[in-house]
């Protein structure tokens, strides 16, 4: 069983702000779910090879060509923040 | 027989002998849209001006002999992850609610490059995550068979635009089992491409190493000439491996017969529905009737699948969606610092699904925690698949139920666990990353849809479309 503690401090990780309301809710939830994954324990994994992907491409690479995208000023216009000399203006982060 | 209800072969016949214009099909949807889905809240955002105006230039190009391809002209849907350019794509989020992106994603893309007419864009559930669009910030999309009952999820606003006569076919995407479970509620034909088969690229990832794009429609024919359009190589997406893209529609009317189709026993689990165990055992008579071999076979992990994939789908899920910061796009909210958009941007801007599967992501992935839940989830996945190699060297195809019940009702009471485990019998395949076609093939005794999955190995959408085809054609 998951704390409390231990969902805020995953909470944190994933840059989510909760309220105390959302905590109680969501600990025996994901406690449970969690509680479930030990079906796995079941399978024995011994020597056996992660899948990391299933279409036999790996670290797959192309040429070092830049190709200009055309729509830079509408992606970052995509911003909600206010833009300036083409940047996205953010809070000072120091 | 109404325009709207024909299937996108009759009326791209019809079409290009001159029958009807784009016009009138276009607007013979929307007409159907206008007076329906307010009762059905299949669509997040309609587009009619711009399909009138993509109708008026197939019909010149008709004029001028300059046809694009068979879907020229046709009317077509989205699911709302599909990014198009200049129009609002949400994720059924509120982090997005007000997004518009400044380009096309690759597969509607190559819809438009085809001549497809976009009717608009349809409900999810929020980025994908859920089984019935109940997680979509703009409500639930009802079952147009039922509407008390679901649409499913998560592309169940494709499901139902389709079987509500609301447009040609949709495009959908399928991590889990998000094109064929809404399919088999919704009763339509829902095509789980192979995973690389279709470019992702500009559709919002839920979890990359298992989504993929499909479509949904009336008949596995109608899958076969969407698929044509949108399969291939995309360098935009760099999973799609170089497999060239066959004529699907050419091999359709081969013959079942000397197939061999397997039916794994593991998906009869406990407490699945007597009646969609009796279309099984029908789908597996017309087989048998049209001269394929029907045998069992076994996929001794499948039952394990739930939990890799609700491992797996999460970590992936918490790396993609950081990329929602209210920084770069979607709303944000203002904060003191940095920090403080961040957190509060994304506690108003997810849902508690969306925010469930993060956390769990977040978690499976922290230090300590990574081998015990993700490795090992992976490894989990390597013998879910193997199950699969194995029984592909012995039988051409699977059958198999696609969902544990019906549609069920609307406002059913929330269980997170609940709704994972119902997955059981869709996530083995996109863990193993095969193509499956879910077919309508029957309805319980109570009028809802019960449809079937036919699962074939990576790449071979012919086979699994053939199959699925020739079953359409021996109901009708």
């Amino acid at each position: 069983m998951l704390t409390q503690d231990e969902v805020r401090h995953i909470a944190k990780l994933a840059k989510i702000n909760l309220t105390d309301a959302d905590i109680e809710r969501l600990v025996p939830q994901i406690s449970g779910i969690l509680d479930y994954f030990a079906v796995l324990e079941e399978v024995d994994t011994e020597g056996v090879a992660e899948t990391s992907q299933v279409t036999g491409l790996e670290s797959v690479t192309r040429p070092d060509v830049i190709i200009a995208s055309e729509i830079e000023e509408a992606l970052i216009n995509c911003t909600p923040h206010q833009v300036e000399a083409n940047s996205v203006k953010i809070p000072k982060i120091m | 027989m109404s325009l709207v209800k024909k299937s996108l072969k009759e009326l791209s016949t019809a079409f290009q002998e001159g029958e009807l214009t784009s016009r009138q099909i276009t607007d013979a949807f929307i007409k159907e849209i206008e007076s329906r889905d307010k009762e059905l809240n299949v669509f997040v955002t309609t587009t009619f001006d711009l399909a009138r105006e993509m109708a008026d230039a197939a019909d010149s190009r008709f004029n001028n002999k300059s046809l694009l391809s068979p879907l020229d002209g046709m009317p077509v849907t989205l699911k709302d992850v599909v990014c198009t350019d200049s129009v609002r794509t949400t994720a059924a989020s509120n982090i997005l609610k007000d997004f518009v992106p400044p380009y096309n994603a690759t597969v509607w893309q190559k819809l438009k490059d085809a001549g497809a007419v976009l009717l608009g864009k349809v409900n999810t559930d929020e980025f994908t995550m859920g089984v019935s669009t109940e997680t979509s910030i703009f409500g639930v999309t009802k079952n147009p068979v039922d509407p008390t009952k679901v649409s499913g999820g998560s592309s169940g606003g494709s499901a139902a635009a389709v079987a509500a006569n609301f447009c040609v076919a949709s495009i959908g995407t399928d991590t889990g089992g998000s094109i064929r479970q809404p399919a088999h509620f919704c009763g339509c034909t829902g095509l789980k491409v192979s995973y690389g088969r279709v470019s992702r690229w500009g559709t919002m990832p839920m979890a990359s190493s298992l989504d993929s794009v499909g479509c949904l429609a009336k008949t596995a024919e109608d899958c076969a000439m969407v698929l044509e359009v949108i399969a291939g190589q995309d360098e935009k997406d760099s999973t799609t491996p170089e497999v060239s893209v066959p004529k699907y529609t050419e091999t359709l009317d081969q013959p079942l017969k000397g197939l061999k189709i397997g039916i794994p026993k593991e998906y009869f689990i406990e407490g699945i529905d007597e009646e969609i165990v009796s279309v099984v055992d029908a789908t597996k008579a017309i087989l048998e009737n049209l001269g394929a071999k029907v045998v069992e076979v076994s996929l001794p992990h499948t039952k394990y699948g739930i939990a890799a994939y609700y491992i797996i789908a999460p970590s992936e899920i918490s790396a993609n969606l950081s990329r929602y910061d209210g920084i770069r796009y979607g709303s944000a909210v203002e904060g003191k610092n940095l920090e403080e958009i961040y957190t509060q941007t994304r506690e108003h801007g997810f849902g508690d699904e969306v925010k469930r599967r993060i956390l769990i992501g977040t978690y499976a992935l922290s230090a300590g925690y990574y081998d015990a839940y993700y490795r090992k989830a992976q490894k989990v996945r390597t013998l879910v698949k193997q199950d699969f190699d194995k029984a592909f060297e012995e039988v051409d195809a699977l059958l198999a139920p696609i969902f544990p019940s019906t549609a069920f009702e609307v406002g059913r009471a929330p269980d997170p666990l609940r709704d994972y485990i119902e997955d059981v019998l869709t996530i083995p395949a996109n863990l193993a990353g095969i193509c499956g076609v879910a077919v309508p093939v029957g309805k319980s005794k109570s009028g809802l849809p019960i449809g079937v999955q036919f699962l074939c190995k990576a790449f071979a959408e012919d086979r699994a479309l053939n199959i699925a085809h020739q079953i359409e054609q021996s109901l009708s």
